[in-house]
């Protein structure tokens, strides 16, 4: 029952996000994205992996659309399967770090007491690290690639998640409704599943949707620096390293990835913007 | 059946409730009557066993349900007497409801909990209970959110949730405070009708003496903490032998005409940390002599009813 009118809920105000003009496009854009991520094999007029050293560095012309890089592959092709990295890696990353996080946040602050410090302690921790650093620690521990990529994403946003999720629950538990189902005999886990979580979420929610755009940014930096993606996988990060090489030669290897990452990100934003509008919860994001 | 004998409690080294007895037995109606922070609704919450949550304990006394005493019950048993045994009805219906969830479920949740019901069974119950609460349309207010609804009819909501385990014993906290007075005299009205058709034992919390003269049986009035007087409603309307109790009587508005202006106690009920020693009322009391400062007053008793008052045998003379 909660389920389903949280559902509702949700899909109403998702709904509502869509009706202004910036939340149309900017939504419309990340249904594409992710509809080309989804279809990236059918829709990219080559193999992503396919070199041809004779038309290495060619610029955008029929059919290579955007251009071909150093060792001759379809750039367009390339970007396109790099949506389907960037974006799977950024989500995954950001859903391992919400579950994780919402559930230490709730126990936090229901529990309260030595366990609410214990947990908050270790999270504020994580959140002096530097994204970067936490990057490298895993790349130490289980080598470059999108698992040490996802692991330290997730991580870099579990601090954000927690605090935000322990926030509503410490302001919620206060509320008459939890104290009148208290007097109706309500156990703990029924309060806090049944009435705390889905008074709690939304906010949540926008966060991540949020952080999936930083956490597109942090895919892209780690693959830029090599820890992340390995050849031949495409990322828009690791193309636009390997197009530092020959940025006045064919400067288009490190616009293009370079152009997806940023409209991606602004898209982003600014439906996570609208979202914030749509929801109405704008002075819950203080404080967290 | 719910009896309480010299409840005290206390948070860390403060005392605000002391000394509070009371018996209400099925099919009947006791008013406990008081200013704000007299203690009633803390009363209320010891009843519930809901000191621990907020920080508070019992220091003595006891909370008898049925002949045992609860006050040392586990939290996990106390969970059962809660909403299965004993209903409790807080002074605001605007906020007692999730606003999330629509109003069926959250009525059929509290018989699921106590009573082991299946979905459609709770249901069946919940539109049975909200139609004896004379909510038009059960089966449709099931379907709507608590925002839809006005707030006469969340408080018979809040009520519906109260009485869905088919408790023995309802404690109502100021339950029409946040109410239009046309829609309080409708919640009095209906909680003294289910009293009778139920069987239930109902404390009555309230400030409005008014009410606790049209529906109560029994009274206890507290102030800063401490039961001053208790009896049967008609001793203590006919002689009130306490100042007090006086005082809040006289507050009744009566009549239009001009010449009864409204009246009101002079001062305010003293917080926790400073309560008077010997009679707490003694600074606001019009009666007040040195004894009053200094020993605190026995009740005296007179028939059913008792005051704690040094000048109680002279008192229930009213001064004109």
């Amino acid at each position: 029952m909660a389920v389903r009118s949280l559902d509702a809920f949700a899909r109403m105000s998702i709904g509502r996000a869509f009706s202004s003009g910036v939340g149309l496009v900017a939504g419309g854009f990340l249904v594409l994205l992710v509809l080309v991520a989804l279809l990236a094999p059918w829709i990219a007029p080559f193999d992503y992996a396919a070199q041809n050293l004779m038309n290495a560095n060619a610029a955008p012309a029929w059919p290579h659309l955007l251009g071909t890089d150093e060792f001759g592959r379809d750039v367009l092709s390339r970007v396109i399967h790099g949506a389907r990295t960037s974006l799977s890696v950024s989500a995954t990353a950001i859903a391992i770090s919400m579950t994780a996080g919402m559930a230490l946040g709730a126990a936090a602050g229901y529990f309260g007491g030595f366990f609410e410090r214990a947990v908050m302690t270790v999270v504020d921790l994580t959140w002096s690290f530097p994204d970067i650093l936490i990057a490298l620690i895993f790349v130490a521990i289980i080598g470059p690639g999108l698992t040490s990529t996802t692991f330290a994403i997730a991580i870099a946003y579990l601090a954000q998640f927690t605090r935000l999720t322990r926030a509503q629950i410490v302001r919620l538990k206060r509320e008459t409704f939890i104290e009148a189902t208290i007097n109706l005999g309500a156990k703990p886990t029924h309060i806090l599943l049944r009435h705390l979580m889905p008074n709690a979420i939304a906010p949540v929610i926008v966060v991540g949707m949020l952080a999936i755009g930083d956490g597109i940014v942090l895919e892209a930096t780690l693959g830029f620096f090599g820890l992340g993606a390995q050849p031949p996988t495409p990322s828009w990060g690791a193309m636009m390293s390997s197009g530092t090489a020959q940025l006045f030669l064919s400067p288009w290897v490190i616009i293009f990835p370079g152009v997806a990452v940023a409209v991606t990100v602004i898209a982003v934003n600014l439906f996570g913007d609208e979202l914030i509008r749509a929801l109405d919860i704008r002075d819950r994001l203080r404080g967290a | 059946m719910l009896s309480v004998r010299d409840l005290g409690v206390a948070f860390g080294s403060v005392q605000p409730l002391s000394g509070v007895s009371f018996t209400v037995s099925p099919g009947e109606t006791l008013g406990i009557v008081g200013e704000s922070g007299s203690g009633k609704s803390l009363t209320a919450m010891s009843v519930m066993g809901l000191l621990p949550l907020i920080g508070g304990r019992i220091t003595g006394g006891t909370v008898e349900f049925d002949g045992a005493d609860v006050t040392k019950l586990p939290e996990r048993a106390y969970r059962k007497l809660r909403g299965g045994k004993i209903g409790l009805i807080t002074q605001n219906p605007m906020t007692s409801l999730d606003p999330l969830q629509k109003i069926g479920p959250q009525v059929d949740d509290v018989a699921k909990l106590h009573m082991g019901m299946t979905g459609a069974e709770a249901r069946a119950r919940t539109v049975e209970i909200l139609g004896t609460l004379r909510i038009p349309e059960p089966a449709l207010i099931c379907d709507r959110y608590p925002h839809q609804m006005s707030g006469g009819m969340k408080q018979r909501i809040v009520i519906a949730m109260a009485l869905a385990a088919d408790p023995d014993v309802l404690i109502a906290d100021e339950p029409t405070t946040a109410l239009d007075v046309t829609v309080q005299a409708q919640i009095i009205r209906l909680l003294d009708d289910l009293v009778k058709e139920r069987n239930l034992a109902l404390v009555l919390i309230t400030h409005d003496m008014s009410v606790v003269a049209q529906t109560c049986d029994k009274i206890v009035v507290m102030y800063a903490g401490r039961a001053v007087e208790h009896g049967p409603v008609e001793a203590i309307f006919d002689r009130p032998r306490h100042p007090y109790t006086q005082a809040l009587i006289a507050c009744i508005p009566r009549g239009l005409d001009d010449a009864t202006r409204l009246t009101g106690i002079e001062g305010t009920v003293p917080t926790v940390l400073n309560y008077p020693k010997g009679c707490p009322f003694h600074p606001r009391c019009p009666r007040a002599e040195a004894i009053c400062a200094v020993e605190p007053p026995e009740f005296s008793v007179e028939g059913d009813s008792a005051a704690a008052c040094h000048f109680a045998e002279v008192a229930h003379v009213q001064p004109a």
